[in-house]
């Protein structure tokens, strides 16, 4: 504890920083690379469509069938008239899928199919999906989905402003983008629980985007009274402020899902429980990846244009310029301080800070020049 | 919204204990109602369960509106068909606006329940010919004589005042029934002029059971087609017990229209049982029923149907002979599926097309009825989006990995914060459980007052909402850890971290809430269960780390092992790194600095 405790004192002290904002051109680089390949898989691969998408049936037999796969095939193939896709889950029993059949014929196929593997009808889990409800339910998800965005950008734009809620959009698209293109590009069945998954995603990734914004709003709020540091310093040291929680939210998140992940995949093979978690576990992290990463520098770039920010900005340069000039020539100084007293009603002045600080930061800040 | 308000923290931290006897007392009454309701589980869905899950889309057709009307009229008559089956805890709920889910647990036969919700409902007029109170213990047979399916029956003075008084009435709808306060408890079909002119309500109400023992062969008398089958029906309605939820079932089965038959029929929460004739009006030949309030004949509530050109030929006739007959055979029957909903008595000859039952009816039943008879003119039909069969095994079995990846998952978590906040990970445990005890009752709770059923999206919420509980404390105790770094003891850390920490957390719950409120309202099938869960432990979580967590985090400032920072507290200064001697330099610019300064993050 005590070694991540102190990284987590000196990322709160701003000694160790990494310069996210600075770097952003590289990381909007990565997102829009990564994207552009999620839209580039979903247009050429698509996405794989689960059963429940095209009308059809899931029979799940018993544990402990001694019916090999490719027999439960060909009776699949019998009793239906179609191709079938069967698979054996982890705990022994088969999940016979049969797409295109309608719910009214399934009754007889589940008959025939139970009598060919030599069970009881009724022990024979069916699950028989009519054409349009998996569409259904992924209209009303896109409904909701739509629904949600807009609301949240009205509350984030009133909680915080419209910048925020702005990126934090963006960043939600990015999150959903990017799961999509992973399921194509993997080739993962997309289910209804995969859309729950996603929708999920939805609450979750701008959970950690609000939680990056809120010390934001905080550390900003009297930030034209100074002029140590623009606003894209204090995201960064935002982000590098509440980058311990960040990690330690995504990992407790993680964690649980991939404990759903574990048992729905290694367990019980398929279902709902394997799509959903598998969804939140690739949209959690992109989540976690794109509030850090892209969220907060996309504030930073759209609080830069702002006519305050910017003479924010150059009061700012101006002063480090002037502190540069001072080290340099101490016969200016005069003339400096002048300036700097004049410009500035000095709430955080050096004087306050402890040496040591000063100079880690300092130095921090130098290199993102 | 998520703007705390300033006043509250001082409250909440100068009286911990009052915040944590508070949830406490809460805790224990949620469960001492749990226990008390009985229900100490929460409700299973089908998937886990096991059992069988309907889902039906209802499509426009036939000029019917697909509305709130008619939809719940459509539950209320698949709740009537499926629970028919002999199955009471089957339930049928409308979901989004056009659909409607049927659920029915495992041990039904599943194809006939699947087949009987699917189909359009029948509804039918038939002409009674014998009817009385069927008792839980079946007494021999009170109209014994039966001869050549012609009831005649002396005894319909089993149970006369009985019969009659819970009777409705039906009397010709063009004008209010001067005779319906005379017998507010009975129904009559009454024509509308004779309605006026011959008032003879209590000929009826208590006249029919001696005063004519009408031998006389009912209109049913053609109909019923060999004495033997009569007999054999008879012999039945002997032996039929319509207390029991598998005569009911069983009662009505296969009868076709044109022959007689057996029905049950719940009347004011009695049950009777009859003997119907055959089909004399179709249901599809009622044009129009509603429900309306009497305003002039003080009959209250009284259902008006309009017949359509052949139906009211026919039902003209049906009650020109019913109106001569001797209670109870002056009466017809509304039957549903094979279930009596309705039997009103005949005065006379109902012409025109237009006819009104009335009786003491409150609002409710009125429309009940209205809508059943409109459902027989205008079904709304329904297509199966899907049918899932989970065998219990099966829904034992994901119940089973449920629970197994929620307890992996927990158990990851816990490690991880314990390794990583040693000490402080016993307040967390602590909340986690808390949050874990709420949710569980009132998961429990909600079962039977809303119907909410655990499936299993409903579990994976709540696995996942493990991590935004955990998330709240991580928020605040980072916060602490800050104010530690700062410089500050523990007490002060605590109440400086837990205004600042209580903003985040609000914000980040409200998000999450509103993602689950605007799925569970938009979305259908299993997105709800899942939206319900997590908007559910969303606000559990905001009530656990105001009521719980943060009193108990003040209390615990309080003891030495927290407060000295003892290296396994997890608040050891050291170990955090804090740098004491900042904290006088810093001090007199605090405030104004304070809101700038990146180090408050």
């Amino acid at each position: 504890m005590s070694k991540l405790g102190n990284l987590g004192a000196r990322l709160h002290r701003g000694e160790i920083s990494y310069d996210f904002v600075g770097k952003r051109k590289i990381w909007y680089g990565v997102s829009i690379l990564i994207t552009i390949t999620a839209i580039l898989g979903l247009a050429v691969r698509g996405l794989n469509m689960s059963i429940d998408f095209q009308g059809g049936a899931v029979f799940t037999t018993p544990t402990g069938m001694s019916t090999s796969v490719a027999q439960a095939e060909t009776y699949a193939h019998d009793a239906s008239g179609r191709e079938a896709v069967v698979q054996k889950l982890g705990n022994g029993s088969l999940r016979i899928q049969v797409a295109g059949i309608d719910t009214g014929k399934a009754d007889q196929i589940k008959t025939k199919l139970a009598d060919d593997l030599k069970i009881n009808p009724e022990k024979l889990a069916a699950d028989l999906v009519g054409p349009s409800w998996g569409q259904e339910i992924a209209n009303k998800a896109w409904e909701g989905l739509a629904i949600f965005m807009v609301l949240v950008v009205i509350y984030l734009a009133i909680a915080f402003e419209w910048r925020m809620a702005v990126a934090a959009l963006v960043a939600l698209i990015h999150d959903i983008t990017i799961t999509t293109g992973i399921y194509a590009l993997v080739g993962f069945q997309v289910s209804p629980g995969t859309v729950i998954g996603l929708l999920t995603i939805l609450g979750y990734s701008l959970y950690d985007t609000v939680v990056v914004f809120d010390s934001l709003k905080e550390q900003t709020k009297d930030i034209t009274k100074q002029t140590r540091f623009t606003y894209s310093d204090i995201a960064n040291q935002s982000i590098n402020g509440t980058l311990v929680r960040s990690v330690n939210t995504t990992v407790v998140a993680l964690l649980p899902v991939a404990g759903l992940l574990f048992i729905g995949g290694g367990f019980l093979g398929a279902g709902d429980l394997n799509d959903i978690s598998l969804s939140l576990f690739v949209g959690l992290a992109a989540g976690a990846y794109s509030s850090i990463f892209i969220a907060t520098p996309l504030v930073a770039d759209l609080k830069e244009r702002e006519p305050a920010m910017k003479a924010l900005r150059k009061r700012v340069l101006a002063k480090r310029a002037q502190a540069a000039a001072e080290e340099d020539l101490a016969a200016d100084r005069a003339a400096g301080a002048d300036d700097d007293s004049e410009d500035t009603p000095a709430v955080v002045g050096p004087r306050n800070q402890p040496a040591s600080r000063t100079r880690g930061r300092g130095r921090s800040s130098g290199k993102r020049r | 919204m998520a703007a705390p308000k300033r006043g509250r923290s001082a409250s909440a931290q100068s009286k911990p204990g009052r915040s944590l006897a508070l949830i406490l007392i809460a805790i224990v009454a949620l469960t001492g109602g749990m226990f008390l309701s009985g229900n100490t589980t929460p409700r299973l869905g089908i998937d886990l369960a096991g059992g069988t899950s309907i889902t039906l889309k209802a499509k426009a057709d036939q000029g019917s509106a697909i509305n709130k009307a008619n939809m719940d009229t459509a539950v209320d008559i698949m709740n009537r068909r499926v629970n028919g089956l002999g199955v009471s805890e089957a339930e049928v709920q409308t979901q989004g606006n056009d659909n409607i889910i049927v659920n029915i647990p495992k041990g039904t036969n599943s194809k006939e329940a699947q087949q009987q919700v699917g189909t359009t409902a029948k509804l039918y007029f038939r002409p009674v010919l014998a009817s009385e109170p069927s008792a839980a213990t079946p007494s021999p047979s009170p109209s014994t004589s039966s001869s050549g399916g012609s009831s005649p029956k002396p005894g319909a003075s089993a149970s006369p005042s009985a019969s009659s008084s819970s009777k409705e009435k039906a009397s010709s709808g063009s004008s209010a029934s001067p005779t319906s306060s005379a017998t507010s408890q009975g129904r009559a079909v009454t024509d509308a002029l004779k309605a006026g002119s011959t008032p003879p309500p209590s000929t009826s109400a208590s006249g029919s059971p001696k005063a004519s023992a009408t031998p006389s062969a009912t209109p049913s008398a053609s109909a019923s087609g060999a004495a033997a089958d009569a007999a054999k029906l008879q012999a039945r309605y002997a032996a039929l017990n319509c207390t029991k939820p598998a005569d009911r079932a069983n009662a009505g089965k296969n009868a076709k229209p044109g022959d007689p038959t057996l029905a049950c029929g719940q009347i004011r929460g009695t049950w009777y049982k009859y003997v119907l004739g055959p089909v004399a009006v179709d249901g599809t030949e009622v044009s129009k029923a509603q429900a309306v309030f009497d305003t002039q004949g003080a009959s209250g509530w009284q259902v008006q149907m309009t017949f359509t050109s052949s139906g009211s030929k026919k039902f003209a006739n049906v009650t020109g002979t019913l109106a001569k007959n001797q209670s109870p055979q002056n009466e017809f029957a509304i039957v549903l599926d094979g279930d009596v909903v309705s039997s009103p008595f005949v005065q006379s000859a109902i012409t025109g097309g237009q006819a009104e039952i009335s009786g003491s009816f409150t609002q409710q039943e009125a429309q009940s009825l209205a809508n059943m008879l409109s459902y027989g003119a205008l079904p709304l039909s329904f297509q199966e989006q899907s049918v899932t069969t989970v065998t219990a095994a099966l829904g034992g079995e994901q119940l089973h990995a449920g629970l197994l990846a929620g307890a992996i998952g927990l158990a990851l978590v816990v490690l991880y914060l314990v390794v990583y906040y040693r000490g402080l990970s016993l307040v967390a445990m602590a909340s986690l459980l808390v949050s874990a005890i709420l949710t569980y009752v009132i998961m429990s709770l909600l079962g039977p007052a809303i119907h909410f059923a655990l499936n299993l999206p409903a579990v994976c919420g709540a696995i996942v909402a493990i991590g935004i509980t955990a998330d709240s404390f991580i928020v605040f105790f980072e916060r602490i850890r800050d104010e530690i770094r700062e410089g500050r003891s523990l007490r002060p850390a605590v109440e400086r971290a837990w205004p600042r920490a209580r903003r985040t957390i609000l914000v980040s719950d409200f998000v999450s809430f509103l993602a689950a409120a605007v799925l569970f309202i938009v979305t259908v099938g299993k997105v709800q269960g899942f939206a319900f869960t997590l908007g559910l432990t969303t606000v559990l979580d905001v009530v656990v780390v105001f009521f719980f967590t943060k009193p108990l985090m003040t209390l615990l400032a309080r003891r030495t092992f927290f407060a000295s920072g003892h290296k396994w507290s997890g608040l050891d200064p050291k170990g955090l790194g804090a740098k004491p001697p900042l904290r006088r330099t810093r001090r007199p610019a605090g405030p104004a600095a304070g809101s700038v300064d990146p180090k408050e993050a």
